[in-house]
Parts: structure tokens; C-alpha cells; sequence
């Protein structure tokens, strides 16, 4: 197939890819996990109630914490066993929020709720976000967007195109590479029940050159099915859906605005997997595959880990560490959240757990900004980081909001082209804190 | 030479003329009070009463949109020769000052993770909670110090925030800018405080700092003037019952309890 041509990306960039030591290795299922700690707020939005009470014994998908609101989506039991503590605890967000904790019985004994729901022909598009809802899905990319509410777009936009997003374009992730490679037909069918459910007839799946192989695996399940495979270059930050819209479709996003503004909506190819597995078989979103990598990590894998697994398990799953780690990461380099200890919960939105060394992760010295300019050349979003930092630096948030702060994606870019090494992207979540009105206290 | 002269002159006497007209015929009426309550304010433009700045705060105290007390920097001595300017009433008020309620320094209340990003505050919440093992107390790197308009704060040896109550106009700058919201207002007469802004339970508090609030209760029981209330596993001050008498400081068996110093008098006054 021939290179797609695609719009024309502003900035990019590409970082050193690291994923070879996870992208030729199957999907491991390690042992059930002893314990588990279940967070009730998973997803943007709002908080999940809890539905169970401490003694209680709980089974495999049995829905634990209960939506609240239109943005929200419930969560699910991911072993089998009795609830020991219904409290706050640690995220690997940095929050303390509810959370249910779960000794394991070792049976793993599915919940009688979980059950096939019918099929792609069988089901309204009603029935498919119901089902989408009930599964608890959430966009398995990193944001945990509620699905439902991403399918279920207002009645004045016109949705034509869907886009199942297999780029994976951060570095030493691996997991949707592997999803694509041992279950296409999943993906593809995960695909045709959400294009349903909102009605569109444009599929595409968008794949970076780095995994080709992928793409040659889809394609006996995308033929019949009308839907489009499309071979992108590779650079970053190109899996952002702002991003890939322009670079599949050439539609550009407005300031502000959201993919159904122009008639396209993203979802990830783990989102997809998780749409079928929710409609053929009932299962709610308990497990997700998840990238352990890192050169400390011992034999680093992609996991298929129970939604609630500390980090320290999943290390120890991935065979521990060969020397000590000087830096945790939930999530790849790019766009990671840094971790205080490894006593946090594997989440939905966890899609790696990336453990670099003191060797990797030297103390970072950031000297002053000598207007190079390179952080802008870089900004896939055509802002002005360097200007954001000098603002920030005296606390002069608004001119930060004039200049259009609130459209960065966070990505990365910047920081990682800046030859001062100066903390680019943490001047800009600052400067978004306190434009938004920060709480005080917890 | 001449000519140039006399056109200048006559040229002059013409524009002053004009604008002599002008000033009489569309002269704006100022209200001479702003003027007075402008001279009155400290003149900072801190923009801790809401207005733009010190003038902006003046012309809205003429019109009376402002109170006269709604300089908070001035306290109530300022609120009195306000009040006497504009001609109104203002109920005498305690001079407030700000409270830090942490004593837990790095060595006794340790971090659980290195710190490299922006030294400010209100950034290193941003990453995993902050780097401190308590996820309450202060994380020392100085912001309220920073946005302290009037030099009342700065931070000690141990890297905790003190607050100079002689030189604290109760602005309230720094409890705005604590992302832990672990700076008070207190009155300045009072000099006891709970020094802990933690809502984990004793088990957990002692784990993490050797200074912290354990939840023993022991003040509550101890005070006399029942002025000591507990929520949320914390014993806080009511500061209107409280009369000093140091009680509870010595029972608390984590020492979380503090004397501040004896107050200087305050500002103005």
C-alpha cells in the first residue's frame, strides 16, 4: 500500500523510540494479583459512589462504584474476593480519592452480570453506548475519557468520519502494537460497533511506519468492513487526536474546540478491543494491557494486568528490578506522570509503567533561556513556550492565557527540544492551575 | 525676529485663554475625598481589597462602593481615619495576622521523593502530590514568602515560613497562595496555635512527621474554655474563646502546639 499523504504537521518531533525490547513480545497474563486497590475516580469527570461496603465479598466484574452524573463511568471488581477497606487512597495522579481495596480468594469468580450482549447487527446504537456505559469504557490512550459521552455527541454536529487511533506515537509504549498484532479482528470489531453507535460510515486506522506489521494484521478484517488502513510517518506527538485529524483528514481543529467540531471522533485501538469485548461478552473494563518497560525492569514485557494491581506488583511481574530505579513513571517519557512510590494502583488510564535509571534519569540542571527558539520550532501546536516560561517566572498568568496557554496538549515537545533543559511543561500545567482557580488545601 | 516674537506671544495668550474657558466651562467634579482617602491607603496596590489597586480602591471608597474597612492592609486603624474622611461608621475590628500551620521541617517531617521541578509551591503539587511525605504540611519552597508584599514573612533555618507579626498587614496574600491552604488568619492578640493542617489519622500522621497532630484529643479535654474543637481527625483554635492561658501547649504530646511571640504593636497604631 502506498504511504498515505498526509496534511501538513507543524513542529514534531522524534524522540528515540525505545520500543524494541517490548514490541516483539506477546501479551503476558501474570498471576492474579493477592490484593487490589480499585480508585472509584478512574476518568474525566466526575467521581464514582461506591456500591459496596467493607466484608463484603465481591466477584469478577461486579460493578463496585456507581456513575455519577453524565460525565462519569462506573467501575468494576477486578478479582474475586472480600472488601477490606472502602477509604481514601494514593492515585498514581497524585490525589487521594476513594478507593476500594480487595483481598483476593484466588478463584476468580466471574460476576453473573457478565454476559454477551449480542452483536454488531444484532444491537441499536442505543444498546451500544448502554453497553459501552456499562462496561465502565473509558478512552484507553492515557486521557479516560468516558466513551459514552464521547458517542453521544450533541444533535447540531455532524459526525462522518471515525478514527481508531493506532499510532502509539510515545516512546517505549508497546501495548497497542501488541492489541493490534494478536487481536486485530477485535480491534476492527470494536471499531464497527462504535461507528455504529454514532452512525457514521468513514472508518479509518491510523498506524505509524514503526509498526507496519500491525497494519498488514488488520488488514483481512478491514477489507470486508469498508474501513480504511492508512500508514503514517513517524514523529510526535502525531497520536493526539488533534493531530491525527489533520494529519488523515487535513481538518483542522479550531482553538478550543473538540474532534466532533469537525465531524471526527478518535478512539484508541485498546478502546476498541474493550467495545467488543464489553458487547460479545459482557465483560466490563476490569484489565488492560500495560507496557513495563525501562532498562532497570529485568525482562520487561506488555502485561495484562487486573485494573487495581500496585506498580510494585506489576515490576516484580515484569521480573523486578536489575538495579535500583531512579525515577517511576506512569505512562511513557513524553507525556508520564512521575511517581512518589510504586504503592499506587495500576488505573484505566495507566498505559505504562516506565522505570528509568540513575543512568537515564540524571538530575536535571536547567540554565537560563537564551531565546533559541527551538521550543517553538517544535510545538506541534504552533505556541510560544518560551514566552509561557518567561510569563510564568513572574507570575504573570494572564498574559500566559492571552498568548494561548490554554491550547497546549502538554506534549512534550518543547521541553524535550530545549538545549537549557528548562521545565517548559511544568511552567505551562502551573500557569493552567492557576488560570483555571486552583482549590486550596486537598 | 520680531514678527516671531509677537506671533508667539499672541499665539500664547490665545491658547491659555482657551484653555481657561475649557477648564471652568466642562470641569469634571471631583470628589476631593478621593484624593484624601488615596493619601491615606499604604500605597502598595497589594489588591487585597479587591480593586485594582490603591487609587482604583480610593475613587471606590468616594462613591461608596468600597467600606471603609475594606482595606485590609491598614487594618483597623487605617478603617477609622477612612471612616473619618468619608463620614461614615466602622466597627473596631482585631488586627489580623497570618498563622503557618506546619512545624513539620524537613527533619521531622522528611520527603518521600526528590523534588527537581520548579521551586515554587504551587508547582510541586502538581507532581504526584509534592515531594513531602506529609501531603498537608508545608512543602518549604517558599511561594507565600515570595508574593508577601510587606516583607513580613520569610523562611526560617528549617525552611518553614515565618511570619513577622509586626510587619503583617493581614493582606492575605500568602493563605491565597498556599496550594495547601495551610496559612491562617488569626488575631494578633492570640498566641496559641495548632500547627498542623493534617487530616490523617494519628497512625498515619506519625509515620510521616514527628510534629504533627495525632488526634489524642488531650488539648480538647485540657482547655478551660472549651476552645478547642476537632474534626477530621485535627484539633483546630477557636480564636474568639481562646485567652492565651497555654494549657493545652502543655499536655499536647507532639509539641504541635505553638507560642507565637509576643505581639509588637501593629502597624500605625
Amino acid at each position: 500500500m502506498a504511504r498515505w499523504r498526509p496534511g501538513p504537521l507543524v513542529g514534531m518531533i522524534h524522540p528515540p523510540e525505545n520500543k524494541e525490547r517490548t514490541a516483539s513480545r506477546p501479551i503476558l497474563r501474570p498471576a492474579l494479583p493477592d490484593r487490589v486497590v480499585i480508585p472509584l475516580w478512574q476518568h474525566t469527570g466526575s467521581p464514582c459512589e461506591p456500591r459496596v461496603a467493607r466484608g463484603e465479598r465481591v466477584t469478577v466484574g461486579q460493578k463496585i462504584g456507581e456513575a455519577v452524573g453524565p460525565l462519569s463511568a462506573p467501575i468494576h471488581a477486578s478479582i474475586s474476593g472480600k472488601v477490606t477497606a472502602v477509604e481514601p487512597r494514593p492515585d498514581p495522579l497524585g490525589r487521594e480519592v476513594m478507593a476500594v481495596a480487595i483481598e483476593g480468594d484466588g478463584e476468580d469468580e466471574l460476576a453473573t452480570t457478565v454476559e454477551p450482549r449480542g452483536t454488531v447487527d444484532s444491537l441499536s446504537p442505543e444498546e451500544i453506548r448502554q453497553a459501552v456505559h456499562e462496561a465502565g469504557i473509558v478512552g484507553l490512550g492515557g486521557a479516560a475519557f468516558p466513551t459514552r459521552t464521547k458517542l453521544s455527541p450533541p444533535p447540531d454536529r455532524n459526525i462522518d468520519t471515525y478514527i481508531l487511533n493506532g499510532c502509539e506515537c510515545e516512546p517505549f509504549l508497546t501495548g497497542d502494537h501488541r492489541l493490534m498484532l494478536e487481536r486485530p479482528a477485535d480491534a476492527l470489531l470494536g471499531l464497527r460497533l462504535l461507528m455504529k453507535a454514532v452512525g457514521v460510515t468513514g472508518g479509518y486506522v491510523a498506524v505509524e511506519s514503526n509498526k507496519a506489521n500491525a497494519l498488514e494484521a488488520l488488514r483481512p478484517w478491514a477489507d470486508d468492513a469498508g474501513i480504511k488502513l492508512i500508514l503514517l510517518p513517524t514523529r510526535y506527538p502525531q497520536g493526539s487526536e488533534k493531530h491525527l485529524i489533520k494529519a488523515v483528514l487535513n481538518r483542522e481543529i479550531p482553538s478550543g474546540g473538540l474532534p466532533m467540531d469537525v465531524g471526527v471522533l478518535v478512539s484508541n485501538v485498546g478502546t476498541a478491543v474493550a467495545v467488543a469485548d464489553a458487547v460479545y461478552r459482557g465483560m466490563p473494563l476490569l484489565q488492560r494491557v500495560v507496557t513495563v518497560t525501562g532498562r532497570p525492569v529485568r525482562e520487561p514485557a506488555n502485561l495484562l494486568l487486573r485494573i487495581g494491581t500496585t506498580f510494585g506488583a506489576a515490576i516484580e511481574a515484569a521480573g523486578g528490578l536489575g538495579e535500583p530505579a531512579a525515577r517511576v513513571v506512569m505512562g511513557g517519557p513524553m507525556t508520564g506522570v512521575a511517581q512518589a512510590n510504586t504503592d499506587v494502583p495500576v488505573i484505566k488510564a495507566t498505559t505504562g509503567i516506565l522505570v528509568l535509571g540513575r543512568r537515564e534519569s540524571p538530575p536535571v540542571v536547567s540554565t537560563p533561556c537564551i531565546r533559541c527558539g527551538r521550543c517553538a520550532q517544535s510545538c506541534p501546536m504552533r505556541l510560544l513556550p518560551l514566552q509561557y516560561d518567561a510569563q510564568v517566572r513572574v507570575g504573570n498568568y494572564e498574559r500566559t492565557r492571552e498568548l494561548f496557554v490554554m491550547d497546549c496538549i502538554e506534549c512534550g515537545a518543547c521541553a524535550w527540544a530545549c538545549p537549557a533543559r528548562r521545565p517548559l511543561v511544568h511552567a505551562i500545567r502551573l500557569a493552567k492551575g492557576e488560570l483555571r482557580g486552583r482549590r486550596v488545601g486537598r | 525676529m520680531v514678527a516671531a516674537v509677537i506671533t508667539l506671544f499672541v499665539m500664547g495668550l490665545a491658547f491659555g485663554g482657551l484653555l481657561a474657558v475649557a477648564a471652568r466651562k466642562f470641569a469634571v467634579d471631583a470628589d476631593p475625598r478621593t484624593e484624601a482617602v488615596q493619601a491615606a491607603l499604604p500605597g502598595v496596590n497589594c489588591g487585597a481589597c479587591g480593586y485594582a489597586g490603591c487609587s482604583a480602591f480610593a475613587e471606590a471608597a468616594a462613591r461608596g462602593d468600597a467600606r471603609p474597612d475594606g482595606c485590609p492592609a491598614g487594618g483597623p486603624a487605617l478603617a477609622l481615619q477612612l471612616a473619618a474622611i468619608l463620614g461614615k461608621k466602622v466597627e473596631a475590628r482585631e488586627r489580623e495576622v497570618a498563622q503557618v500551620l506546619c512545624a513539620g521541617s524537613r527533619s521531622e517531617a522528611p520527603d518521600r521523593a526528590v523534588y527537581s521541578g520548579i521551586p515554587d509551591c504551587r508547582a510541586a503539587v502538581l507532581i504526584a502530590g509534592g515531594p513531602k511525605g506529609c501531603t498537608y504540611g508545608c512543602l518549604g519552597l517558599g511561594t507565600c514568602v515570595r508574593v508577601c508584599r510587606f516583607d513580613a514573612m520569610h523562611m526560617n533555618a528549617n525552611d518553614l515560613p515565618e511570619v513577622s507579626g509586626d510587619r503583617c498587614t493581614g493582606c492575605t496574600a500568602c493563605v491565597k497562595a498556599c496550594p495547601r491552604g495551610m496559612i491562617v488568619m488569626a488575631p494578633a492578640s492570640r498566641r496559641v496555635h495548632i500547627r498542623c493542617n493534617s487530616r490523617d489519622r494519628g497512625a498515619v500522621v506519625r509515620k510521616v512527621c514527628t510534629v504533627g497532630c495525632i488526634a489524642c484529643r488531650l488539648c480538647v479535654k485540657e482547655c478551660p474554655r472549651e476552645a478547642i474543637t476537632f474534626a477530621d481527625n485535627l484539633a483546630r483554635i477557636d480564636y474568639a474563646r481562646c485567652d492565651n492561658c497555654q494549657a493545652c501547649v502543655k499536655v499536647c504530646p507532639m509539641h504541635t502546639i505553638g507560642i507565637s511571640p509576643e505581639r509588637v504593636q501593629a502597624r500605625g497604631a
